[in-house]
């Protein structure tokens, strides 16, 4: 499988077209799709007009952008105009956004073609793609297991070949834990570092959209091609976002970087070996590397469960069958809303609703949803604490690799354990990627985790860098594209 | 309809009024829409204030600059503030809740000057969205049992500012002149036009009653849907007649949302403190802190002309020192209200007595304010120096007024068009002496001394000389047959 940027080389200089690039993908949608459902919706027709639209001004001598003829998956819950975009939703079955996501823009511009809309957790809550309202996304390296999520579609996409790359979105781990399940890289930006204009939300104050790829470099280039400053977004960074993928190759020498107690402790003996041996292999590479506490890391889930359900409760209110979407009809409007809504939400987004609904209530606020802030200002004081130490952080991305299809539906609680690792760097609006790192005893991926302070990409991705040189030959998926 | 309802019956009410304005800009609160009254329905919207999934807000720096315009002239203290979400499902609000101010306002701690010199406490003066319109059609034409209704959007997202006032205000009246400052400095401010049958300023008044005297507050009721400075007034001794009689036989006054009925002139229940909903409000994490720096706050503040208490005093201070009667007092307030007074200061500074100045702009020009708002003041003051001067008589002079602001023009030319041209004393002299040997019986009591007669002998004159005579120059004429 070729990866973005020798892709992007390829149709840039007329050696390949985009439209076969286009083609071979598709046609490794159409052989293995069937299975992996890795997507919603195909836009086969666009992406071979976008293609053909690129081809053409490569032969006209003009630039058709850094990212030419990429193909790109994207996650269901961005907005892409006149396309279904339906956050796996039953409520958002039939919505076609009337305007695209800033992110979408910037692929395009970039030259990079949108192959299709991938399969997520029900409003981006999970962490194993079984909780969308159309199926299941299957593991490539284990149809019986899950790819993790929630953006375990476009993990899935980008792993089984089914796209170079792709974007997910990550509220609490929802690139790197599939990324690290299935074996590629994830990337989570510093919050604000990409527009989250047109990504529909689940927590607002901890969403961020990131790419998915098969290489640091890759992500790296996807990263570049879609931050930076979005007027449409007051959240968004107003600052010139850093150029990255020329530091992946950077090396490490003279850096110090701390393997996390707290995000090794608890975790699968094999993953804590990935770790140990990643950073062993950080430490020969020039690396000043050792091991740092940060205890208010295991406030963070906790706080994370009462802060990411809280905003979800009320982002989720549209959601009435008043203006788009699913409505029920009933007798008066209220019975409309309660209707549409039970209709229309599966469990999962139910439950959170209402410990949100809970945890903003009058007489609860301050011991809940006011504590957790609490806790969230207690951590990013712990991180900057660490970061006076250290240039980047080192840990597991998931305590385990992917589990068995519903092996933890019936168990909410073990199911958000998942994303014990992933979750403080939302929690401080940090950036933190996943690296394969070995595999298993069962030949499962293993994610090995980076994390450095706001704005760290540049120094994040060039200990990434390090990290995936250094890693063991990577498994292949029993279900992958052709070569 | 008079103050101090109640007070006969040893109890007095406690009021305190909120008013929302809505504000004049361009465009809307949090995205680039069109912000104006009586379009077409649905055709001022975008995604973002029909609250379209993936949209987010980005606030508008016109509506910040308006409401620290209404906060510097109430007084006010501006301060760094946030924006809260306050969740709700009601079908014209497009995401179930509304961006409101909510514990850190922009403006906190002013006051607003009545023009009987009464101050009235102002507590906060906050920023938040306006929601859509319902209409309910067919059936009984209310929310319930409507056979359906029909949303316009147009409203939604349109910037308010809430201004919240003390219990400070103790009866009808004293309300009604609350309210109708309020709109003096409102439109004085740029702020808004004042309209309140367009909805651009909306009242709410939260009404207690107590035993006079006492310092202690009663329950209070808050009552909605007062459309008129009459609605207000009625509306609150009704409700304070309503609170008294229950206090009077020993019942309580139950803490509740109240609906007037403008046609049953009464109010009703909506819903009890129990029943009130449960806002959820947390702090809006798609925005970012507002705190408008000192630069901004002074250029607002040097940019902001004088307020309508202010000016009160400048056209009271043109009669100089010394006490001004009631219905001068009223005068006063008319020009001011109606934006008249630079027009009396013009004149007054140009050599007019300031009573004929002040009392042909409360009186005539105010009958035609726009066209007054219009007139140039040069012009202006000539018309009033040709009254002073007796070139033509009061009656002359107000005909040439109504015709000039009706219409423009040159005072001289239009008194030369009616036929205007003062008469000759010498004629006067002999149209006088006619008066009086056609009327003997009143001479002689008028020679007798009795002074009132004058009036008789100006209406004689008036009439045998189509109005054309000066009065003072009559009764300087009888003087001087008197001798």
């Amino acid at each position: 499988m070729t990866g973005a940027l020798e892709l992007a080389a390829a149709v840039r200089s007329g050696e390949r077209s985009a439209l076969s690039v286009v083609e071979d993908h598709l046609g490794a949608i159409e052989a293995l799709d069937g299975e992996l459902h890795a997507y919603l919706t195909v836009l086969a027709d666009a992406a071979r007009a976008q293609a053909s639209a690129v081809d053409a001004t490569v032969s006209a001598g003009g630039d058709p952008g850094p990212l030419a003829g990429v193909p790109v998956a994207v996650k269901d819950n961005l907005c892409t105009r006149g396309v279904p975009t339906t956050c796996s939703s039953r409520i958002l079955e039939h919505w076609r956004p009337p305007y695209d996501a800033t992110v979408i823009e910037r692929l395009r511009a970039a030259g990079a073609i949108v192959v299709g809309k991938t399969n997520l957790d029900e409003f981006a809550m999970g962490s194993s793609t079984e909780n969308s309202a159309f199926g299941p996304t299957r593991n490539p390296h284990d149809p019986a297991r899950v790819p993790g999520g929630s953006s375990g579609g476009s993990a899935v996409a980008v792993a089984a070949g089914l796209a170079a790359v792709s974007l997910g979105s990550d509220t609490g781990g929802s690139i790197r834990q599939p990324a690290a399940l299935c074996g590629v890289v994830g990337l989570k930006p510093t919050y604000g570092m990409v527009s989250r204009y047109g990504l529909i939300a689940f927590a607002s104050s901890l969403d961020q959209v990131g790419p998915f790829a098969r290489t640091v470099a890759d992500a790296a280039a996807l990263f570049d091609a879609v931050s930076g400053h979005d007027p449409l977004d007051s959240t968004s960074l107003d600052r010139p976002a850093p150029r990255t993928v020329g530091a992946v190759g950077e090396g490490v020498t003279g850096l110090r970087v701390g393997v996390i107690t707290e995000l090794v402790d608890g975790v699968d003996a094999e993953v804590v070996a990935a770790v140990r041996a990643a950073a062993e292999s950080l430490a020969a590479a020039g690396a000043v590397v050792d091991e740092v506490s940060i205890p208010q890391l295991r406030f963070g889930m906790a706080a994370y469960y009462l802060i990411a359900p809280a905003e979800a409760s009320s982002n989720l209110a549209r959601y009435d069958g008043v203006r788009y979407g699913l409505r029920i009809e009933a007798d008066d409007v209220e019975a409309m809303n309660r209707a549409t809504r039970h209709a229309g939400f599966g469990p999962e987004v139910k439950r959170r609703i209402m410990l949100g609904t809970y945890a903003l209530s009058a007489g609860y606020y301050d011991a809940y949803y006011g504590q957790a802030q609490k806790v969230r200002t207690l951590i990013i004081g712990a991180f900057d604490q660490a970061y006076e130490r250290y240039d980047a952080l080192l840990g597991a991305t998931t305590p385990s690799t992917a589990f068995l299809l519903g092996a933890k539906v019936d168990d909410p609680l073990a199911m958000y354990l998942s994303d014990v690792c992933t979750v403080p760097s939302n929690l401080a609006g940090h950036p933190a990627i996943s690296v394969p790192f070995g595999t298993d005893a069962a030949g499962l991926p293993i994610g090995v985790q980076v994390l450095a302070p706001a704005l760290g990409e540049v120094t994040m991705l060039r200990v990434a860098g390090a990290v995936e040189l250094a890693a063991p030959p990577r498994a292949v998926p029993k279900l992958v594209a052709a070569p | 309809m008079t103050a101090g309802v109640g007070t006969g019956s040893g109890w007095e009410p406690v009021i305190g009024l909120e008013v929302h304005c809505e504000l004049m800009t361009r465009t809307k609160l949090f995205c680039g829409c069109r912000n104006a009254f009586g379009d077409e329905p649905n055709t001022n919207t975008c995604p973002v204030c029909l609250g379209l999934p993936g949209s987010l807000p980005v606030l508008n720096a016109g509506a910040v600059e308006l409401a620290m315009r209404i906060g510097l002239a109430l007084h006010c203290e501006i301060r760094p503030s946030l924006f809260h979400r306050k969740n709700y499902f009601y079908p014209d609000m497009p995401k179930d809740y509304q961006i409101s101010q909510y514990d850190e306002p922009i403006n906190v701690d002013g006051w607003l000057e009545l023009p009987d010199g009464s101050r009235v406490r102002i507590e906060r003066a906050h920023l938040e969205e306006d929601t859509g319109k319902t209409s309910h059609l067919g059936g009984g034409g209310r929310i319930h049992d409507a056979a359906f209704s029909l949303v316009d959007y147009n409203r939604a997202g349109v910037p308010l500012v809430e201004i919240v006032s003390a219990p400070d205000i103790y009866s009808a009246d004293q309300a009604r002149h609350y309210a109708s400052e309020l709109r003096g400095v409102l439109v004085a401010t740029g702020a808004s036009d004042g309209r309140m049958e367009e909805g651009s300023m909306r009242v709410d008044a939260n009404i207690s009653v107590r035993r006079a005297g006492t310092d202690q507050l009663g329950t209070r009721c808050e009552v909605k849907n007062l459309n008129s400075l009459r609605s207000l007034g009625r509306a609150i001794e009704y409700e304070t007649e309503r609170q008294i009689a229950l206090l009077e036989v020993g019942d309580v006054v139950v803490q509740q949302t109240r609906h007037w009925d403008e046609g049953q002139g009464k109010t009703s229940a909506m819903r009890s403190k129990e029943e009130a909903f449960d806002y959820r409000y947390f702090p809006e994490p798609d925005l970012v802190p507002l705190a408008p720096d000192a630069e901004w706050q002074h250029a607002v503040a040097a940019s902001l002309g004088p307020m309508p208490a202010e000016r009160r005093r400048r056209v009271a201070a043109a009669f100089g020192p010394g006490p001004t009667g009631a219905s001068r007092t009223d005068q006063i307030a008319t020009v001011v209200e109606l934006g008249l007074d630079d027009l009396v200061l013009a004149a007054v500074e140009a050599g007019i007595e300031p009573a004929l100045a002040v009392a042909r702009t409360a009186n005539e020009a105010a009958a035609d304010a726009d066209g007054a708002r219009a007139v140039d003041p040069g012009t202006y003051v000539e018309l009033l120096r040709m009254e002073q001067d007796q070139r033509l008589s009061a009656t002359q002079a107000k005909a040439v007024l109504g015709d000039l602001l009706a219409h423009g023009g040159d005072p001289a030319e239009i008194a030369r068009r009616k036929g205007f041209e003062a008469l000759a004393t010498d004629s006067l002299a002999g149209v006088v002496a006619e008066v009086v040997a056609a009327c003997p019986d009143e001479w002689a009591r008028y020679a007798e001394g009795e002074d009132k007669l004058a009036q008789f002998f100006i209406g004689q004159v008036m009439k045998s000389t189509q109005g054309k005579a000066n009065g003072k120059a009559v009764v300087e004429e009888l003087r001087r047959l008197r001798g």
